[in-house]
C-alpha cells in the first residue's frame, strides 16, 4: 500500500533556478555567523484577481449613461440633490429618488495627471475635473476632454462644460465625460 | 480620563526599500530603541507592558493579511491584548490615540503602540494604484484613481478661491527638505530652492515631484503609561527623563470619502460648528462673512473639515484657545505641500484663505537655519521641524507614530541626543501638536503633547 503513495514531490519548471547557490561548504560557528552578512534573496509573488463588483442600488445611474442620460439622486423631503449617486441622504437618512440632471455643468476644480496609477499610466496626460450642476448640491468626478493638457490654466475653473457619452457603454463612470460647452 | 504619559519612542531609518529585513524585524528596530531609551532590557519590558496596539495601512503592500499579529508575536507580546488599527494615511495617528485610550480609560497602565509599512514591494505606480483604491471604486477610482491628482484638484480650487500660488507651496517643500537635512531618520535630506521645486517633473498640475511625499519602508513605536505604569516601570529600573511628557488631549474628525460629496455649508453653519474659539471675534467674523459673500462655501474641496474638527476637539481637551500662541511646534501631515498649507488653516494657525501668505511669512520655519529664502517674519511655531512626510517619507502605518516620537523628543529636549545634531531642537518646547491625515481628508487625528513642570 505505502508503495503506491508518492513520497516525493514532482519538480516543475518555472520560477527561479540558480545552481550552486553560494553557501558555506562546512557549517561551523564561524561560517554560520557569516550567514548574517548574506544579502537578501528577493522573489516575485504575482497576485491577480477578478472581482464581481455590483453597482447595486446605484445601477440605474449606469443604465442611464448607457442611454445617454445623466441621473442624480434627490432627497424627497429636503430636495438635497447628489450629482454622484447616493442611495440614502446623509442629513435625513431618507432613501433618495432618481432625478435627471442637466447635461451642462461647470468645472469646480481640476488637475492634469502627467503620471498616474499603473492602470491609468497609458492614458496620461489626462484631465480630472469635479463638475458642478445647476440644481445639484454635490459634484461629479469626470474626465475633461477638449482642453490642452499641456497648457493648464486656473481659468478652466468656472468653465461651462457639456456631457458627452461613449457610443458603447462600458458601465463605468467614464461612460460620460465633459467637453467645453 | 487618567493622565497619560508619552515616555519613549523609536523610529527605524525611513528609506525607499528595506529588503534586508522583514516588516516584523523593522518594527523591532523601533521597538527596541524605545525600550533601550528608558534603560530597560527586552525581557523586563515584556513583563511590564500590559498590551499593545499595532497599525499598518494596506494588506496589499505586503500581500499579507494579519500582518499586525505577526509583528506582535515577533516582539514577544503574545498572549497580551493587541489589536490592529487602520485608517488610511491617519493610521499611525489613530494607533497613537488608541493606545492613549487604553491607558486613559484604565484598561492598561503601560501600552506600546507601533506601526509600519513596507511599500517597496511593488513598483511606484502599482503602489499608487493600491493607494487610489482608498477612493470609491464605483465612482472615483475608475475615472483615473491617483491620489496626487485628487490633492491637486483640491489645491486648484484653493488657488482659485484664495489666490494661493505654486511659489507659496514650494516654500513648504524647501522648508521641510532643509529641516530634514539635520534629521538622520529622514529619507530625503536635500537642500532645494524654489526653482528646484518648480522645475521638478510635473506629476499632477500644479504639484511637482518635490511637492509630494515619497513612498517608504519604515516603522515607529511609542510607549505610553499611566501614573501607576510609570511607578511600575521605574520600580523596575526604568530611567524616564523629567520633566515628563504627557498627552494633553486628543481630537479626531471625519469627512465623506468622495470629495464630490463634501458639503458646501452656509456661513451660519460654519460659525455654529467649525469656528475656533480664537476666531470668534467681530473682525474675523466679518472676514469670513466677506468670503461667503464672494461665494466661498465650507469645506468644499479646498478645506479639510475633518482637520478642523480634530483640531477643535483636541484644543478643547487640552485647554488651548489660541493655537499659534500656545503651541510651540507642529508635526503635521504634509503628504503634499498644498495639504500643509490647507492644514495651517484647519488647525487655526491662520484663517481660512491665509495659508499661502502664512507659508511664506517665516512663522512656520525653524530659527537659526538658512533656507536661502527672504522671510519677512521671525519663526513663531515651527511646522514639521523633522522634515515632515515630504522629506522623512511616508511609510503609512508608521507616519503618525513617527510624529509622536519626534514630538516626545522635542518636549524632552533630547533631539540632539537622538539626531546627533541639535539644530532641529525647538528651544524650550513646552507644547506640541501632531496631526495625522487620511486621504482625502476623511480621517484626521490631532494629539497635543505637553512637557510637565
Amino acid at each position: 500500500m505505502s508503495d503506491q503513495i508518492p513520497n516525493k514531490r514532482e519538480e516543475t519548471l518555472g520560477g527561479y533556478i540558480l545552481h550552486n547557490v553560494p553557501f558555506p561548504r562546512e557549517l561551523n560557528a564561524e561560517t554560520l555567523a557569516l550567514l548574517k552578512e548574506m544579502t537578501p534573496i528577493q522573489i516575485e509573488q504575482p497576485y491577480s484577481i477578478t472581482y464581481l463588483h455590483s453597482y447595486a442600488q446605484d445601477s440605474p445611474f449606469f443604465a442611464g449613461l448607457a442611454n445617454k442620460v445623466f441621473l442624480g439622486n434627490r432627497d424627497p423631503e429636503t430636495g438635497y440633490t447628489y450629482a454622484t449617486p447616493r442611495g440614502h441622504d446623509m442629513h435625513t437618512g431618507n432613501e433618495t429618488g432618481w432625478v435627471r440632471l442637466p447635461d451642462e455643468g461647470t468645472v469646480h476644480a481640476f488637475t492634469v495627471c502627467y503620471f498616474g496609477s499603473e492602470e491609468f499610466l497609458p492614458e496620461t496626460p489626462f484631465v480630472l475635473a469635479l463638475i458642478g450642476f445647476e440644481g445639484a448640491d454635490t459634484l461629479f468626478l469626470a474626465r475633461l476632454v477638449g482642453v490642452d493638457p499641456n497648457q493648464p490654466s486656473l481659468d478652466w475653473i468656472g468653465m461651462k462644460v457639456k456631457a458627452r457619452y461613449l457610443r458603447n457603454s462600458k458601465f463605468k463612470p467614464t461612460d460620460v465625460y465633459f467637453v467645453p460647452a | 480620563m487618567r493622565t497619560v504619559y508619552a515616555i519613549s519612542g523609536g523610529v527605524s531609518k525611513f528609506t525607499k526599500a528595506r529588503p534586508d529585513k522583514t516588516f516584523q524585524a523593522i518594527v523591532k528596530e523601533a521597538y527596541d530603541y524605545a525600550i533601550r531609551d528608558i534603560g530597560l532590557e527586552f525581557r523586563q519590558f515584556t513583563e511590564l507592558v500590559d498590551g499593545s496596539v499595532v497599525s499598518y495601512f494596506s494588506d496589499h503592500f505586503t500581500r499579507q493579511l494579519m500582518a499586525g499579529i505577526m509583528a506582535t508575536d515577533y516582539l514577544g507580546l503574545c498572549p497580551k491584548p493587541n489589536h490592529r488599527v487602520e485608517g488610511g494615511g491617519a493610521t499611525g495617528g489613530i494607533c497613537f490615540q488608541e493606545a492613549w485610550k487604553a491607558v486613559a480609560s484604565g484598561y492598561m497602565d503601560v501600552c506600546v503602540a507601533y506601526g509600519f509599512e513596507t511599500m517597496s514591494h511593488v513598483e511606484t505606480w502599482k503602489g499608487n494604484e493600491f493607494i487610489a483604491l482608498a477612493s470609491d471604486v464605483s465612482f472615483d477610482y475608475p475615472v483615473g484613481g491617483f491620489y496626487s491628482g485628487y490633492y491637486a484638484m483640491m489645491v486648484t480650487r484653493h488657488m482659485k478661491e484664495f489666490g494661493t500660488t505654486v511659489e507659496q507651496m514650494a516654500h513648504v517643500s524647501v522648508k521641510n527638505h532643509i529641516n530634514a537635512y539635520h534629521n538622520p531618520y529622514a529619507q530625503k535630506r536635500n537642500r532645494y530652492t524654489i526653482q528646484d521645486v518648480r522645475n521638478a517633473p510635473m506629476v499632477a498640475w500644479p504639484l511637482t515631484r518635490l511637492d509630494i511625499c515619497v513612498m517608504s519602508d519604515g516603522a515607529a513605536a511609542t510607549i505610553l503609561c499611566s501614573e501607576e505604569g510609570l511607578a511600575r516601570l521605574e520600580a523596575a529600573g526604568a530611567q524616564i527623563p523629567r520633566p515628563l511628557v504627557k498627552v494633553g488631549g486628543i481630537g479626531r474628525g471625519t469627512d465623506a470619502m468622495r470629495m464630490a460629496d463634501r458639503p458646501h455649508q452656509s456661513y451660519d453653519d460654519f460659525l455654529r460648528y467649525n469656528l475656533l474659539p480664537h476666531e470668534d471675534t467681530a473682525e474675523t467674523r466679518a472676514y469670513y462673512k466677506e468670503l461667503w459673500d464672494k461665494g466661498f462655501r465650507y469645506p468644499g474641496v479646498h478645506s479639510f473639515r475633518a482637520g478642523r474638527m480634530g483640531s477643535k476637539e483636541a484644543y478643547k481637551n487640552a485647554g488651548i484657545t489660541d493655537p499659534l500662541k500656545e503651541i510651540d511646534f507642529v508635526e503635521l501631515h504634509d503628504a503634499y505641500t498644498s495639504s500643509e498649507i490647507q492644514t495651517y488653516e484647519d488647525m487655526g494657525l491662520c484663517r481660512y484663505g491665509e495659508g499661502g501668505p502664512f507659508a511664506v511669512s517665516g512663522k512656520a520655519f525653524m530659527p537659526g537655519i538658512d533656507y536661502g529664502l527672504d522671510l519677512p517674519e521671525e519663526p513663531v511655531c515651527p511646522v514639521n521641524p523633522s522634515g515632515g512626510l515630504i522629506a522623512c517619507g511616508h511609510p503609512v502605518g508608521a507616519t503618525g507614530l513617527m510624529q509622536a516620537v519626534f514630538a516626545i523628543w522635542q518636549l524632552q529636549g533630547t533631539v540632539g541626543k537622538h539626531f546627533d545634531d541639535d539644530t532641529l531642537q525647538v528651544k524650550n518646547a513646552r507644547r506640541g501638536a501632531i496631526h495625522s491625515h487620511a486621504g482625502t481628508g476623511t480621517y484626521v487625528t490631532v494629539s497635543i503633547l505637553e512637557r510637565g513642570e
